[in-house]
């Protein structure tokens, strides 16, 4: 049984990307993504629980029958978000300061308890934290990419605080891209993150499909079999 | 192991509701040690919050106190909850007081951090927490536009009482562009909170008789 690493990565990072692919976990992303900075700090906070949840779910799976699964993971999803925040807020309190309201929305985050269900419930451990790592960096870039494009066009600035999040030596990203900028509050709000994400995955079906021709099979991959299908097969 | 176990008592429910039992008896004690481990860093971290907000309203100069330790309740009326009162001292004496005042805005709850000295003049005014709009009322934190410096300095006596409104309403206030219903908020807030004080300095000087505790 061999597990297709790099198969776990691009599925995560790019052909099964929550966002642009499976469109889910819209309400923390519209929430957080009026800035870059805010959808980092988010972005990597996700990507801490469901590399750990991952992990953890991994580690018990045997003992998660399925008649108990969803309050189980629930359960462990809940206790490792609470965890994650009370440790930001001890250690990592400038950050907890701007990212604080936003962690408890974690738990309701759909995806997470999408990818304990659907592959660390029937995986290896280290299968299931790449696939949680990748998952959650394919959001990251979702949440950064979607925070950009309202920034600039709602405010004019990129990575506005960014040194509020990462430290003062991070000061050299905060840009201001058009000076004097009065603001375009559509972008700002919610309405206007729906509009940039239908933009932004309309591109990715054009990059995608310009990809498939100058590279054929680049996104179907060779060997269909996910991890969680091997392993199956050989219970 | 397991699966023997599984098998064997797979079909009773009894056997799952144990299992989920046994998963938030471990949740429970997680959570207890993660409590333990950091309830004494997060304690301190509001603490040095609380030291940071009274430093913006209250200069350091003026005190030699712990402000954030010397503080009282006050009760008023029975309508409003006790207020905590912090106090600034000077050789024993009172020289200015910090607390609380809150005020609806427009998308809720607006929290702001007075400090005024023991004239009743503003020393600073800073907003804690709001939910106002993006871009719009959110320009009363001191970040974002220096709108909420216009305090500095106010007394109920200047401007007169009737001018604490802003500009739209016929007071002396500016109004954000954009956005009217946050500032009137803020200068009402701010306004009651002069009041309080005036109400209650007879009972602030009283208590700074004491020893500063």
């Amino acid at each position: 049984m061999s597990v297709n690493y790099k198969r776990i990565a691009m599925d995560g990072f790019w052909t099964n990307n929550i966002v642009f692919t499976q469109l889910l976990a819209l309400c923390p992303l519209m929430a957080v993504t009026d800035t870059a900075t805010n959808g980092l700090g988010m972005g990597i906070a996700t990507t801490a629980v469901l590399a750990s949840s991952g992990v953890t779910v991994s580690i018990w799976r045997h003992f998660i029958t399925h008649e108990i699964r969803i309050p189980a993971l629930v359960l462990i999803i809940a206790t490792l978000v609470t965890l994650v925040e009370m440790g930001m807020n001890a250690w990592m309190h400038e950050m907890y300061k701007v990212l604080g309201l936003f962690i408890p929305l974690i738990v309701t985050n759909c995806a997470i308890l999408g990818r304990a269900e659907i592959f660390a419930s029937r995986n290896w451990i280290l299968p299931a934290f790449v696939d949680g790592l990748f998952m959650g960096i394919g959001f990251t870039i979702a949440l950064v990419s979607l925070g950009a494009i309202r920034e600039i066009l709602g405010s004019g600035t990129l990575f506005a605080n960014a040194s509020l999040l990462l430290g003062p030596h991070f000061s050299f990203m905060e840009m201001t891209l058009i000076p004097d900028y009065k603001g375009f509050l559509l972008f700002v709000l919610p309405p206007g993150g729906f509009i940039a994400l239908g933009f932004l995955i309309a591109f990715r079906r054009i990059f995608d499909k310009f990809l498939e021709k100058m590279i054929p099979g680049a996104l179907t991959p060779k060997d269909p079999v996910l991890p969680a299908e091997v392993e199956e097969a050989a219970n | 192991m397991f699966d023997s176990i599984k098998n064997k008592h797979g079909h009773n429910p009894l056997f799952h509701a144990a299992l989920l039992a046994g998963f938030a008896l471990i949740s429970a004690v997680l959570l207890i040690l993660g409590d333990k481990v950091t309830s004494g860093a997060i304690k301190q971290r509001h603490i040095e919050d609380l030291k940071h907000s009274l430093e913006q309203v209250i200069p350091a100069s003026l005190h030699d106190n712990d402000m954030w330790r010397d503080k009282i309740e006050i009760r008023q009326d029975g309508q409003h909850p006790p207020r905590l009162v912090y106090l600034a001292r000077r050789g024993g004496k009172l020289a200015g007081v910090a607390f609380e005042v809150s005020g609806r805005g427009y998308n809720g709850k607006i929290t702001l951090l007075m400090g005024i000295d023991a004239d009743g003049r503003i020393l600073g005014v800073r907003v804690l927490s709001h939910t106002e709009t993006p871009g719009l009322g959110d320009k009363i934190n001191e970040r974002k536009s220096n709108w909420i410096f216009n305090f500095d300095g106010k007394s109920l006596g200047s401007p007169p009482p009737d001018q604490w409104k802003v500009k739209k309403d016929g007071g002396a206030f500016d109004q954000l562009s954009g956005a009217t219903i946050t500032p009137r908020a803020v200068v009402k807030a701010v306004r009651e909170g002069l009041e309080f004080f005036k109400a209650q300095r007879k009972t602030l000087r009283r208590s700074t008789k004491g020893e500063p505790r």
